[in-house]
């Protein structure tokens, strides 16, 4: 019972950050649901006895996107023409 | 009823998700975002079917892994794409005329 | 409007993919992978089946798959300008970064090694450890420790291809040899899937860090624009 519990909670927050990385306004916000919805799928791999998978979300969905996609949002504020300039 | 067919169901609910976002968002990593989501639930339906109906699967668990490197991949060449884009015409979106929706002042 | 139209969509097709997933997962079961596998782990050299399928009964996949990652690296680095990497503006000015970085450069390069070295009996692999690797290497770009191998020169074009290279090498040196093309010969197994691995790890690191590395530098000069700042 208790497990069942577990697996809809994980459940639920998989589907919960994956509308709210479309449904969040700001670009910065989307972003860091992703990386959220990234440790939840870790989670839910090892729920499904594959700790191999999770191994491999946790690295590269959690850690190698993230820095990844919060650079690209960085560069996206700033403008194309001033990215030598201060404000980051 | 297993632990396996729910997740597979939660990967069809993803998948769904993404493919709403991929066709309704017009920002370009918005777009790149939603393409994730539906990879992510290709991959959860693929291991949750298999695994329920056959017990723990390794076959499916190699193609995904192999999948999540790949995919991580294609999404680091497709912001290294995007970049460029936004940085020789200014937009990030593919609609002619439009700004985009993060208002850089 | 459009939102409707595109959410009537979505919901019809969602409906149609839960009746699919439904309908399958109440057939009889029909395969039985998991037991060919179980069957065939004696001869695959290794004792983590995820490890076996990856890299010998499915390796085409895997050889493959690295294909694609050289081709993406590839890719990037040619849409990037790389004008200095020891560029200042695009270093952290973070002390806790600098300090942190001393302590966690030698223990991540520990855990990379120690995936590397357990994917053969658990879950690891090269997969997990080239993640791992690139991970380390993006916060040694970020602390702006000199990375000048990230230059496209011959050191980059060696270390990109170099996974691909040696699995390429082994499957053809075993077709050459009487074998199957990509079937490892009897009892070299293990030996030449941690080989195989080793390089792969390499690799798939390299490809991810140069894809980093590509996507801010790509727009840092135009030669037109003035460069006043």
């Amino acid at each position: 019972m208790t497990s069942w519990l577990l697996d809809g909670l994980v459940v639920f927050m998989l589907l919960a950050t994956a509308v709210s990385v479309l449904a969040s306004r700001s670009l910065f916000r989307a972003v860091v649901m992703f990386i959220a919805f990234g440790m939840l799928m870790a989670l839910a791999w090892v729920r499904l006895q594959a700790p191999d998978i999770a191994l491999a979300e946790a690295a590269i969905g959690a850690g190698l996107t993230g820095v990844l996609l919060l650079d690209a949002v960085a560069h996206f504020r700033r403008g194309p023409d001033k990215e030598r300039g201060g404000a980051s | 009823m297993s632990v396996h067919l729910l997740y597979a169901f939660a990967g069809a609910g993803v998948f769904t998700i993404g493919l709403f976002g991929m066709v309704f968002m017009v920002h370009l990593l918005r777009k790149l975002l939603a393409f994730n989501l539906m990879g992510s639930g290709t991959f959860l339906v693929l291991v949750g079917l298999a695994q329920h109906r056959n017990g723990v699967d390794p076959v499916p668990q190699a193609l995904v892994l192999t999948g999540i490197v790949v995919a991580i991949a294609a999404t680091a060449l497709a912001l290294v794409l995007i970049r460029r884009y936004f940085h020789l015409t200014g937009q990030v979106t593919l609609e002619p005329g439009s700004r985009d929706d993060e208002g850089h002042s | 409007m459009r939102l409707a139209a595109v959410l009537v969509l979505c919901a019809v097709f969602a409906m149609a993919l839960v009746g699919t997933v439904w309908q399958i997962a109440g057939q009889p079961v029909g395969g039985t992978l998991p037991e060919t596998v179980a069957d065939a782990m004696a001869d695959s050299g290794v004792d983590h089946p995820v490890t076996a399928v990856l890299l010998n009964f499915r390796s085409y996949d895997t050889l493959l798959e690295i294909g694609v990652l050289v081709i993406a690296a590839i890719a990037g680095i040619s849409m990037a300008r790389l004008p200095s990497l020891e560029d200042p503006e695009l270093r952290t000015h973070d002390s806790l970064l600098h300090a942190l970085q001393r302590w966690f450069l030698p223990l991540m390069w520990l855990v990379a090694g120690y995936l590397l070295w357990a994917g053969a009996v658990q879950p690891g692999g090269a997969f997990q450890a080239g993640a791992v690797l690139a991970g380390t290497g993006v916060l040694m770009r970020l602390g702006g420790m000199p990375m000048n191998f990230l230059q496209p020169r011959l050191l980059l074009r060696v270390g990109l291809a170099l996974g691909f290279a040696v699995f390429l090498l082994v499957a053809v040196v075993s077709a050459a040899g009487g074998d199957a093309f990509l079937a490892y010969p009897e009892g070299m197994a293990k030996p030449l899937i941690l080989l195989i691995e080793i390089f792969l790890t390499l690799s798939i690191a390299m490809v991810l860090l140069s894809l980093f590395v590509a996507a801010p530098v790509n727009d840092a000069r135009e030669p037109a624009e003035g460069e006043s700042e």
